[in-house]
């Protein structure tokens, strides 16, 4: 059995035939409010049910308990704000109650009904969500960029934001029919924002042992520079997938959603969204969505501990590396032996190999993956 | 509510048991009664708002599916 969605339902807040017609006139004469990328994806996944059971950007109320409690005020777990941030002379004219509408890059892309305009304490949210206010950490640096103001209210789609990888992009609803229909029971997944090395191989491959499937759902989107680039990730896994997996047990699709870093707190986000694409178990790896040395190698374990009620099951997989004694890959819990006999795969030595367009060795990475990677003349985002 | 209005369940003695204690112990449940009728509407409550789609639905979902080569 699939998972049962967040909160109990698949949000649906996509319009459809005539309504949306309808919609989409009526918008000529909305307010307008000019969103990002990372916004409109925010919104396409509200509306597609990947953060059900959100049906909106949060009102004050949820971004306060958030913040302070990480459950929405319902006391659903949930642990990083959604929120539309804008300057107070963007929303000059509109009072709660009016519908604005959502445009990115010159395209409609939803209707908003405007329940709440309330202002933010950035610093507060960075504290809270990164547990720090130093601006060398990626999201800080971002939060501190965005606008005062928060809007807050349901939205309803009206046209999909552009999506080039349209071919690898699987909505909630979709997933869940397709897990169905492969008969999986239960369900990994593996969320990534890194082109794949022996060491996710190995702990891809320990999940799926003990389950029925598995879902690798890397993010696109924003991600900050020296990461990997996303064509250069989906097709680093396509060549893995088709040379090492079977078929049969794995669905690979992607996920527009911007990188926070911000450790534990987005690892619980991270599987809170894989549940409502149905899947039973998130895998969690060591230092989750953590950057530099700003969180705990296994702060990210630690944090599942305060929600018994997630309804979807955390799996704890140990980093991998090789051992030439045991003659494979393993993991601490599994191999007895020294350092002296142990070969870690760096994903930092394997940056600067690809940076020299040098192959890494057959223990780091599978040959094919390697030379997907190394046919982009720049991998790296800038 | 009417007599005739409820049904009588059977569960595990050893269950019952437990329940009972817990209802003495914990509180805010007056009898099991009243506390398997709780348990029992919030699952159900539960699975009436979960999502279900439509067959011509699911249907259209499925022809992408394969159209992606997914199934
Ligand atoms: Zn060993």
């Amino acid at each position: 059995m699939v998972s049962r969605p967040h909160g109990g339902r698949l949000v649906d807040r996509v319009a459809r035939g005539s309504s949306r017609q309808r919609l989409i006139e009526e918008a000529t004469e909305m307010p307008k409010i000019e969103i990002s990328e990372s916004l409109a994806a925010d919104v396409a996944n509200i509306a597609h049910g990947v953060y059900s059971p959100l049906e909106g950007f949060m009102l004050r109320e949820d971004y306060e308990c958030v913040l302070e409690f990480m459950r929405l005020s319902n006391d659903v777990p949930w642990t990083i704000p959604i929120t539309l941030d804008v300057e107070p002379d963007e929303v000059r004219d509109v009072v709660p109650g009016d519908e604005v509408v959502l445009i990115y890059r010159k395209v409609p892309i939803a209707v908003m009904r405007v329940e709440e305009i309330y202002p933010w304490d950035r610093k507060e949210y960075a504290m809270k969500v990164f547990k720090t206010v130093d601006p060398s950490h990626p999201g800080v640096a971002r939060t501190m960029k965005r606008k005062s103001m928060l809007v807050g209210g349901q939205v309803l789609l009206i046209n999909d934001p552009p999506e080039p990888f349209e071919r690898y992009r699987l909505w909630p609803k979709e997933t869940r029919v397709l897990f169905e229909a492969r008969g999986w029971r239960t369900i990994a997944a593996f969320q990534t924002r890194n082109v794949p090395h022996l060491g996710h191989e190995y702990v891809q491959k320990a999940a799926l042992t003990f389950t029925d499937g598995l879902f690798i759902n890397p993010l696109v989107g924003w991600k900050k520079p020296g990461d990997y680039r996303d064509e250069v990730i989906v097709e680093a896994y396509r060549a893995l997938i088709e040379h090492y997996y079977p078929a049969e047990s794995v669905v690979f699709s992607v996920l527009r959603m911007e990188m926070r870093y911000a450790g534990p707190r987005e690892a619980v986000h991270h599987a809170i969204v894989r549940k409502n694409f149905g899947a039973t178990h998130f895998i969690v790896g060591r230092d989750h969505a953590g950057v530099g040395r700003f969180y705990g190698p296994y702060e990210a374990w630690e944090i599942f501990k305060e929600f018994p009620d997630l309804g979807i099951t955390p799996l704890f997989v140990r980093e991998a590396f090789y051992c030439r004694k045991c003659g494979g890959m393993v993991n601490e819990k599994i191999c007895p032996h020294g350092n002296e006999h142990r070969v870690r795969i760096s994903g930092t030595k394997l940056r600067e190999m690809i940076k020299r367009s040098e192959k890494p060795p057959e223990y780091m990475m599978r040959p094919e993956v390697a030379e997907v990677i190394l046919r982009h003349p720049n991998p790296f985002v800038e | 509510m009417r007599m005739s209005d409820k049904v009588q369940i059977s569960i595990a003695r050893e269950l019952y048991e437990k329940a009972k204690r817990f209802v003495e112990e914990q509180g805010g449940f007056s009898s099991v009664e009243e506390l398997v009728e709780f348990l029992l509407r919030e699952v159900l409550s539960e699975e009436e708002s979960s999502y279900t789609m439509s067959k011509e639905d699911e249907e259209k979902v499925k022809e992408r599916l394969r159209a992606l080569g997914y199934i």
